[in-house]
């Protein structure tokens, strides 16, 4: 620093090198100064209002933590608000789905928009585990997809599945039948899914070993036809279309179903086949489903591509 | 390095340390600039504009409908207005490489806005030097009212910018109804305050410095320029060396430059700037000088021109490239053309309806028991109509098929979409291979009998063989 300025009368800050650089002394311009304190008023201002400034361990009983603000906000509460918000705009249609049966909501097409939105979720949280995101079943698992149904695909009977879940049972052949008739009863079943007639001594079979208890006399899975239409099923396959009920279909799965069974206690290689209820009746999931849930599932799944 | 320090000097100017109170001079391109100015009217009284008994132009953003001169724009359209975009920006670009920054100096809203609130401050406190004088002065009576009244009109006239701004999003004739009674919404209200106090600040209070500082054109400017562009301009060759005009001297005898260095042009600048140092940053290539010199000119018997409209390369004697000439003219010109002509498509092409077709993934197929195999589509048709229409969905396909859920037509609310969901079922025999084109087609008719339809291609799959 000089002792001697050799720039008078410019503003400098006496600071110099190389003789004649210097440092001048130019303030910001004025709105930049305004703005600077106005931000750091807001900043001040914003810190008393919300949630902002840390609290030491000794500044307070929770030992830490930070101040809450004079306002109180906090991010759980804005969001409890808009879940409010929400359930409002929902509650018109919901009032409305609980009175309503799910044929009458299908029937209304702007509620159908909503249950189906409301029950896609559903769908994705209780269903999609075993039958698929878009009900194209999991392998092992029923399409929900298809017009294929073994309890039946009306809406009364959806609910019904949903709320009380369903259990197959088809008894294992291992020891009841030879190895021959096993053998028969496969290929029988494969020319039926491929839209065949069915041999001779196949149908004799199938009745002579009592199959149509279950399957029917038709081996299509319907036991009877009541004179109001409803149709009645212990839930067995229907075998006369080219849906096969245990992947990958075929000769080989009809054989292993035959052999071993569904669901039966003891025999190591029986079929799975089990859907929990979800409804309030019964079962390990009791009341997880409110009524009106499986309402809106009902009319999700009759609406996949399949429902009667 | 002197020149550097000597530049400090006038930075006090430059940052609004000291209010630049312009003098105002009649001339032509004074004139010009009124008239260029007067194109703002069409945002104060556009909103009253009437077509078919609705506002010509409303941007109805709560409904999501964009109405101008009875075609109705609606967010799905929204590709047009990339393309409007993308022809002002490149409008822009050709204006300055022309001309320069024009559009600062003539059209823009800061520099138009601040020469309103100027010609008023001029009106109620006088010329330059009185400003200057009435702002020193102590506060009285008289101050206190012309001030009052100054802030006051400028506050009016940012109101009245707000007011009219909301007016082409809320619609006039709604805007006066609800607004004084405090019906209006709160965005409203809040738009209206923000511009009222925006207009205020910006064109009352920073002014130039809003140019200098906040406006990210100005600084572009730089890379859109060279040296064939037409600025006004300071001749030195003529100019230099300035001398001040000496008592009884006549216009002969003189021994300098034309420049008699009365300093007017920098007097009327209304950012500051001195142009005879050249093209700079502060300047808004306004004209203003122009006149200014051009008067003083005329007065001591010289030729105009001193300042004009002029390249660099002019002023410094170097050959003019013609406008046809020059690269960027074809290629700015070219991208206007293509924005424009995809623009013009866009609202020639506007259906009233419109349809999409969303394949379901999950499952991409089903087989169903009678052998056929099944395909879910999610169709969203959307009435982009002013009225509630009935729509007949059908598909076709090289092979035949069966479409379900498609039986009833469907009811479409005006500018809404609506979901529909159906199936097509095709005999597993009949499906040539893992895939098949399906075409979807709505129909729908008008009020007045027309036929509209649309139509969307989507694909049907099936099973590998």
């Amino acid at each position: 620093m000089a002792d001697h300025n050799p720039f008078p009368g410019e503003n400098n800050t006496g600071h110099f090198w190389d003789d004649n650089i210097r440092e001048l002394n130019n303030p910001p311009p004025k709105w930049w100064m305004i703005a600077l304190w106005v931000s750091i008023a807001w900043f001040v201002l914003y810190g008393i209002l919300y949630p902002m400034y840390p609290v030491l361990p000794w500044q307070s009983q929770e030992g830490g933590g930070f101040t809450k603000g004079v306002l109180g906000w906090t991010s759980i509460k804005e969001f409890e608000q808009g879940m409010e918000q929400v359930a409002e705009v929902r509650a018109q249609y919901e009032t409305q789905i609980a009175s309503m049966t799910p044929e009458q909501i299908l029937d209304d097409p702007g509620l159908t928009q909503y249950t189906l939105a409301s029950a896609k979720v559903l769908f994705g949280d209780y269903c999609a585990a075993c039958h698929g995101s878009g009900g194209q079943g999991n392998p092992g698992y029923p399409v929900l997809a298809d017009d294929d149904w073994l309890y039946g695909g009306s809406m009364a009977k959806i609910v019904e599945s949903v709320t009380n879940g369903r259990k197959g049972a088809m008894t294992a052949h291992q020891n009841i039948l030879s190895e021959a008739e096993v053998d028969q009863l496969s290929q029988f079943t494969v020319s039926l899914a491929d839209g065949g007639e069915g041999s001779e001594a196949g149908w004799k079979l199938f009745n002579e070993k009592g199959c149509t208890a279950c399957h029917g006399q038709q081996a299509n899975g319907i036991l009877a036809e009541l004179p109001d239409g409803t149709i009645v099923t212990v839930g067995a396959a229907n075998l006369t279309d080219s849906i096969w009920r245990f992947e990958p279909g075929g000769y080989e799965s009809a054989k292993h179903t035959i052999l071993y069974g569904v669901n039966q206690p003891g025999v190591e290689q029986t079929r799975d086949a089990v859907m929990p209820a979800f409804g309030d009746s019964a079962g390990s999931l009791e009341g997880k489903l409110e009524p009106d849930q499986i309402k809106k599932l009902a009319v999700y799944v009759h609406s996949l591509g399949g429902g009667q | 390095m002197d020149e550097l320090y000597a530049e400090a000097h006038h930075w006090e100017v430059n940052t609004g340390g000291e209010t630049i109170h312009a003098k105002r001079m009649p001339g032509k391109w004074r004139r010009i600039k009124w008239l260029a100015s007067s194109v703002w009217l069409i945002f104060f009284l556009g909103p009253y504009l009437r077509w078919n008994g609705n506002q010509a132009v409303l941007f109805d953003i709560p409904n999501r409908k964009y109405h101008l001169f009875g075609v109705t724009v609606l967010p799905q359209d929204f590709w047009m207005l990339s393309l409007l975009l993308l022809f002002f920006a490149i409008l822009l670009a050709v204006v300055t490489a022309l001309v320069g920054r024009a559009y600062c100096g003539y059209f823009c809203f800061q520099t138009v806005w601040t020469d309103v609130f100027t010609w008023i401050e001029e009106k109620l406190e006088g010329s330059p030097p009185q400003r200057r004088k009435l702002d020193k002065a102590p506060l009285d009576a008289r101050k206190v009212r012309v001030k009052v009244l100054k802030h006051a009109i400028w506050l009016l006239i940012g109101f009245l910018t707000g007011f009219s701004f909301v007016a082409w999003f809320y619609g006039a004739g709604p805007l006066w109804r609800d607004f004084f009674v405090g019906d209006a919404n709160v965005a409203v209200y809040a738009s209206v305050a923000l511009f009222t106090f925006g207009t205020y600040l910006l064109a009352g209070w920073l002014r130039e410095q809003v140019c200098f500082w906040l406006c990210p054109y100005a600084r572009i400017q730089g890379v859109m320029l060279d040296k064939s562009t037409v600025v006004p301009a300071y001749d030195e060759a003529r100019g230099e060396p300035r001398g001040r005009l000496q008592k009884g001297q006549s216009s002969a005898d003189r021994t300098v430059g034309d420049c008699v260095d009365c300093n007017q042009c920098v007097a009327v600048c209304p950012t500051g700037v001195d142009i005879r140092n050249g093209q700079q940053e502060g300047c808004i290539t306004c004209g203003l000088c122009i006149d200014a010199c051009d008067a003083v000119m005329d007065k001591v018997g010289k030729p105009r021109g001193l300042i004009r409209y002029a390249s660099l390369d002019e002023v410094e004697g170097k050959p003019v490239k013609p406008m046809l000439m020059r690269a960027r003219v074809w290629v700015y010109t070219g991208i206007l053309a293509l924005a424009l002509a995809g623009i013009m498509y866009g609202l020639s092409s506007l259906e009233a309806i419109e349809v999409k077709v969303l394949h379901e993934r999950a499952p991409l197929f089903v087989q169903l028991s009678d052998g056929s195999v099944q395909n879910k589509y999610t169709l969203k048709v959307l009435n982009k109509s002013e009225q509630d229409l009935t729509v007949r969905i059908s598909a076709e396909s090289s092979a035949p098929i069966i479409l379900l859920g498609a039986e009833e037509p469907l009811l479409t609310r005006s500018g809404e979409v609506t979901p529909m969901i159906v199936f097509v079922k095709i005999k597993r025999s009949d499906l040539p291979g893992e895939t098949l084109p399906v075409t979807f087609h709505a129909t729908t008719t008008l009020s007045d009998n027309t036929e509209i339809a649309a139509e969307r291609e989507s694909a049907f799959f099936g099973p590998s063989r």
